[in-house]
């Protein structure tokens, strides 16, 4: 598609108008099965477009990596999708639903059409290999039919592509620093030229001189290669600066979902709000704040109603009672155009204009 | 305004340290406000010796502090920035008396401490007590909140005669913590208590030896964002209410500018910025803290106005030989000679690669460890000269 490999990313040419490569719908995850079971995600739909970066947000336990794990069906047995879809879309070809696939389709998939990068993937480096062995094997296992030394050409292209000189093909993990074990990460999943990444905190170990590197050399590639990331990261005040689009979470649901610059600039949920306000920032008047009051939900004894409506400074009587769902916000400033196209929407019953029918 | 616990001063352990008069201070009048403070402390951690070094080679150390000066002064907070394997934490377990120093000295209400093991030590602890970074590691997960905190009352002293007398120290120390009421909390083990909640503990097990300084060491980084300013709020009440000296560790330059009086900036082990803190994030003077703060995410540099296209341009140019951020911090076991940050600074000169410099002051009591601030281009050592004094 036209998606103007070009331009920066910070700035979407009409994000709107790119067609999803990636469509969640109504997706939900228990940890355990019976009474003992724990809902950890609640009827999440989201999409993600082609050549956008989504940016999830939320604290932990809000169900972040849970949804990167389902999505790429890589839940380890406590977890159970219990209900939802996940479809992709091909760059050819009728979407699929990854949660309908066989064994061997899903091999295939992972990977070369979804990628991963995990959290704390400084650590997910095997120490007794070294990168050149480590970044080959996703090709062998991947590209059979590619020989040795193409498979060691395609290594070299891979590290000199996030910025590490291919003569450390040789080293082992812990000859690297953190953040060139980072890049290395990073280069095993654009191995296969994937469609999307998933980006799972990949850089909350880093500091931050190391994470803007990293990030904009991501910029870079984005630009380059032309696929689309799901960056997950409890760090709204990153995610309002590298992505398009973002989607807070709360206590397994996606409570807000918006442009970042309007994220930023109107949050809707009082949630969004008391994140956006956690963070000090580094110029304008120093202003006391105050964070968000209470602790994060327990997912074994969630509150009824909305998940936040104990912590929040606005709740009012239908609140407790009732759980609201995302609805498309009606802005006055933009239109209501503009909100259906950005699919901005917010769970909360101060948004009241469509609530009838949600509940 | 210290005079009334000086009997129980940490004392320099018998025969450990002979001479401790109070010699070299060069004109420093004593401020009476600073409880602690470390003058040109160093620390450096020796390398196991491999094959190489016992065939001859010189025995090697990690250079994790140089020459690290710092005051803290009651009811303030200092803030102590710079990124991972910079010594921050060193200079923490430093002013703890956790490592000895090298070589400098850490003096307590002017006196010079070096308390080892033991007695001294404890009656240190009295003074400073040390928070760490991860409340789900510093808290044993087989005692309750009641048995950290007991103990920690009873090491110092203060846990009164008697179980009722006991039961009011714990109360009131929980209430300070803001985790109230006491009784809910008190015979919690760890695990059930939120991050937040724990790092209170923490606080309060630290608040149970009556300490004048806090060291706080990433007391919120591993914290939920939402809870993050909380914490850090208790920590500004309690030092207003108590009167406490604090220093603050942290990477974030912003939560720096938000919670502390005065900011400290480190680079590879030295210091190469202080100031009061909105002076230093508004006007960064050493090119290393105009990195850091370069850094730093920033949402106002997307939203306002223009901001966009200039960010776009950042991350798509090309030539990334001059942005400095592309290097790594240096080795600390051989650290560059002269200022340890010329390999990566866009505005380094002749004299940076091969003379340390020293610090340079600013306006308004900011100073910065930069030969770009040297008024005195000839003479050099005169500057020097006057940078030390002060």
């Amino acid at each position: 598609m036209s998606t103007s490999a070009t331009s920066p990313l910070s700035v979407p040419p009409r994000a709107a108008t790119r067609p999803p490569v990636l469509e969640i719908g109504g997706l939900c995850v228990d940890y355990g099965v019976g009474d003992g079971a724990v809902r950890a995600l609640h009827d999440v739909d989201l999409t993600l477009r082609r050549g956008e970066v989504l940016g999830l947000a939320g604290e932990s336990g809000s169900g972040k990596s849970t949804l990167a794990y389902a999505v790429t069906r890589l839940l380890s047995p406590p977890g159970v999708i219990t209900g939802g879809d996940v479809r992709y879309h091909p760059r050819a070809g009728d979407p699929v639903d990854v949660l309908a696939m066989t064994p061997r389709e899903l091999r295939a998939f992972r990977w070369q059409e979804v990628s991963i990068v995990f959290q704390g993937a400084m650590n997910s480096l095997n120490p007794v290999h070294t990168v050149r062995t480590q970044l080959t094997d996703v090709l062998r296992a991947h590209r059979p039919q590619m020989s040795r030394a193409e498979r060691a050409g395609r290594a070299r292209e891979l590290l000199s592509l996030v910025g590490i000189s291919p003569d450390r093909l040789g080293a082992y993990p812990h000859q690297l620093s953190g953040g060139m074990r980072q890049r290395v990460m990073i280069a095993m999943a654009l191995a296969l030229e994937p469609e999307v990444v998933v980006m799972d905190e990949p850089t909350t170990a880093l500091d931050v001189v190391m994470q803007r590197q990293i990030l904009r050399q991501l910029v870079r590639l984005r630009e380059e290669l032309d696929f689309s990331v799901v960056f997950i990261t409890h760090d709204i005040s990153l995610l309002i600066e590298f992505s398009d689009r973002i989607a807070i979470m709360y206590g397994g649901r996606v409570v807000e979902q918006a442009g970042a610059a309007e994220i930023y600039r109107d949050p809707r949920h009082p949630y969004s709000h008391g994140l956006l306000h956690s963070f000090p920032a580094l110029h304008g008047p120093r202003r006391e704040l105050t964070g968000i009051p209470g602790s994060p939900p327990d997912l074994r004894a969630m509150p009824s109603g909305c998940a936040f409506h104990p912590r929040c400074p606005k709740a009012f009587e239908p609140c407790g009672v009732r759980t609201p769902h995302l609805a498309p916000v009606t802005d006055p400033g933009t239109g209501a155009d503009t909100d259906t196209d950005t699919g901005r929407s917010v769970a909360c019953w101060l948004n009241d204009d469509r609530r009838d029918g949600e509940a | 305004m210290s005079e009334e616990r000086s009997e129980e001063h940490a004392a320099p352990p018998p025969g450990a340290a002979p001479d401790t008069a109070p010699g070299p201070g060069p004109g420093t009048a004593p401020d009476g406000r600073v409880v602690l403070e470390a003058e040109e402390v160093s620390k450096h951690f020796p390398v196991r010796r491999g094959v190489h070094a016992l065939l001859g080679g010189e025995r090697r150390a990690v250079h994790a502090v140089d020459d690290v000066s710092l005051r803290l002064r009651r009811g303030s907070v200092t803030a102590l920035v710079g990124e991972s394997g910079s010594g921050k934490s060193t200079v923490a377990r430093l002013l703890a008396q956790l490592h000895p120093a090298t070589a400098g000295e850490i003096r307590l209400d002017g006196r010079p401490v070096r308390a080892g093991r033991g007695r001294a030590f404890r009656a240190y602890c009295r003074h400073v007590q040390l928070i760490f970074q991860d409340p789900f590691a510093s808290l044993n997960p087989v005692h309750t909140v009641r048995y950290h905190l007991t103990r920690a009352l009873r090491i110092h002293g203060r846990a009164g005669s008697g179980a009722a007398e006991l039961e009011k120290a714990l109360a009131a120390l929980l209430e300070r913590v803001q985790l109230t009421p006491a009784s809910r909390y008190l015979d919690a083990f760890p695990h059930e208590l939120s991050g937040g909640q724990r790092q209170r503990v923490a606080i309060a097990r630290a608040m149970a030896a009556g300490p004048r300084v806090l060291l706080a060491d990433e007391p919120v980084s591993m914290l939920d964002v939402s809870i993050r300013l909380g914490v850090l709020n208790l920590l500004r009440d309690l030092k207003e209410r108590l009167d406490l000296a604090i220093l603050y560790i942290t990477h974030d330059i912003a939560s720096a500018r938000y919670f502390a009086d005065e900011t400290l900036v480190m680079y590879a082990g030295r210091m190469v910025e202080g100031g009061d803190s909105e002076t230093v994030t508004q006007h960064p003077a050493h090119p290393y803290t105009r990195l850091l703060l370069a850094s730093a995410p920033d949402p106002d540099r997307v939203t306002g106005g223009s901001g966009d296209g200039a960010a776009g341009g950042d991350g798509g140019n090309g030539g990334k030989g001059a942005d400095p951020s592309a290097s790594e911090p240096p080795s600390l076991i051989s650290p560059p000679a002269g200022c340890r940050f010329h390999p990566r600074c866009p505005l380094a000169m002749e004299r940076c690669r091969d003379r340390t410099p020293p610090r340079f002051e600013l306006d308004g009591g900011q100073w910065a460890a930069c030969w770009l601030y040297d008024t005195s281009q000839d003479a050099p050592a005169a500057g020097a000269g006057r940078g030390a004094a002060s």
